[in-house]
């Protein structure tokens, strides 16, 4: 299977990728890990005339700490993020989520940046990086402006970049005391992708209550979104058996829930609201 | 376009069409044809290599992605005539079959033994998810990386 004819460019900085975006308009399309847009051109789901290999471009891959938020650019690698030191200290809810993702060649080859333009909808990060309420910085000819998360997705393989930029970076405030997080998922047992994936940061109070809740849910809809009846439901009670089951019944509500030959829009809704009792119950638990 | 890399120790230096896959590029350009073509899809890792130090799926990288890099193939385990202690786990511990998936297996294996000295079932079984094979059942596969990874 080989992908059809085009042209290959290598960007050196993010300056000559948006030069070169700019210069082939439509016709062109940004390379980082190859993980998903080579497989797409394999089968012509996608066929540029232009591939701008972005995957060398150094420092775009680096992760720290800056200004009281933790940075990651856009093509640090599944396995980097995974296996990242100060991830799992500060974000582990981030390097949990990564290490989910495909196997262990996937890993090594795909990125933040690609797994989040590339929108698809069974994908894992865009549930860590909703909970977690990550700010997506995208440049453009115009310069660079940030996003939430919840205005990145918008539909299927959809988001809000335009044609002329790319994403260079996401960053997320640490996690501050008492406050917990996990991501839990149903695996498609071919590709790895989600059937569901929840991932939920919950933070408790002195007294024990639930002071902040946030879940994004992956695989359930055409977008990834913010289950904020679970947040409204939980937040300001005690976390306990009973309050995280009522508060997780509410997972799909309101949703369109996909359907295809793995899994009926019912049972996608049912996986939602279970794996939302089990990422807030891990949540709770690692917030204590 | 002109690729240049490192592969099993020799510098290449090869013209290419841009589209043409790293896994094609090895087998046909390279004549190594120890690395094999399975899925075609990123599946089955059969086409596992290499890249740096990292395993990759090489039906799922441009040569041109490769440029500039260090790769190795199943071709470049073996040294001075002597197996790797992988090669010499899948032989002792009789970790294949038909063999069509056991380059893929031991490049992966390669990887995971370089992250962790002595990975447990499970961590082997884990790193192994993006390498089917059809034969043996993965038993043997587990046992030959364990081998392994006593005698590294
Ligand atoms: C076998 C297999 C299993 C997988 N399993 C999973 C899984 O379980 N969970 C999961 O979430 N994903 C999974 N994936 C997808 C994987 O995570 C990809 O790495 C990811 O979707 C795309 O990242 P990439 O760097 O490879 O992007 P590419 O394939 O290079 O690009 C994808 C798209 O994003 C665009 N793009 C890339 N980077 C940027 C940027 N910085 N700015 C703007 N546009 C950009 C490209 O133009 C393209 O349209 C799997 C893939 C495979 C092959
Ligand atoms: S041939 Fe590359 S993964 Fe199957
Ligand atoms: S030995 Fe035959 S596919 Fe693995």
């Amino acid at each position: 299977m080989y992908p059809g004819a085009f042209e290959y460019h290598r960007a050196d900085s993010v300056a000559q990728a948006l030069s070169l975006l700019g210069r082939f308009g439509e016709q062109a399309k940004l390379l980082a890990g190859g993980q998903s847009l080579l497989p797409m051109m394999k089968l012509r789901l996608a066929e540029p005339r232009h591939l701008i290999d972005i995957g060398g471009i150094a420092g775009l891959d680096a992760i720290n700490e800056q200004g009281g938020r933790i940075r990651i650019g856009a093509l640090a690698r599944h396995d980097a993020v995974a296996s990242s030191d100060l991830l799992r200290r500060r974000l582990p809810l981030l390097a949990e989520c990564a290490a989910e993702i495909g196997d262990l060649q996937v890993r090594n080859m795909g990125t933040l940046g690609g797994s989040l333009v590339h929108a698809d909808p069974g994908a894992d990060y865009p549930a860590a990086v909703l909970a977690l309420e990550g700010e997506i910085v995208v440049e453009g000819p115009g310069g660079r402006r940030t996003l939430k998360a919840e205005q990145f997705f918008l539909d299927l393989m959809t988001t809000a970049l335009k044609p002329a930029e790319m994403l260079v970076e996401v960053n997320f405030a640490p996690l501050s005391a008492r406050t917990g997080g996990a991501y839990v998922k149903h695996r498609q047992p071919a590709s790895g992708f989600a059937l569901v994936g929840v991932a939920a940061v919950v933070g408790l109070n002195q007294g024990g209550a639930v002071e902040r809740c946030r879940v994004g849910v992956t695989g359930l809809a055409a977008a990834p979104f913010r289950a904020l009846a679970v947040e409204q439901a939980l937040t300001g009670k005690t976390p306990d058996a009973r309050s995280l089951a009522d508060a997780a019944s509410h997972a799909a509500d309101g949703k369109d829930a996909l359907s295809d030959i793995h899994a009926s829009a019912d049972f996608r809704a049912e996986l939602a609201r279970v794996h939302t009792q089990r990422a807030l119950e891990k949540a709770v638990e690692r917030a204590r | 376009m002109r690729v240049s890399m490192i592969v099993n120790g020799e510098q290449r230096q090869d013209e290419v069409e841009d589209r043409l896959l790293l896994v094609h590029y090895l087998r046909e350009v390279a004549g190594l044809t120890g690395t094999h073509v399975g899925c075609e899809s990123s599946l089955c890792g059969a086409c596992t290599v290499l890249l740096d130090g990292r395993a990759v799926k090489s039906c799922t990288l441009l040569a041109v992605q490769a440029s500039g890099r260090r790769l190795v193939t199943v071709e470049g385990l073996a040294q001075n005539g002597r197996l790797h202690p992988l090669q010499e786990g899948f032989w002792e511990e009789h970790g294949l079959q038909c063999g069509f998936c056991t380059p893929g297996m031991i490049m992966a294996a390669h990887d995971l033994l370089s992250r962790m000295k002595h990975p447990s079932e499970a961590e082997i079984r884990r790193g192994l998810e993006g390498n089917l094979c059809r034969c043996t059942g993965y038993q043997h596969i587990v046992k030959a990386i364990e081998y392994a990874a006593q005698r590294l």
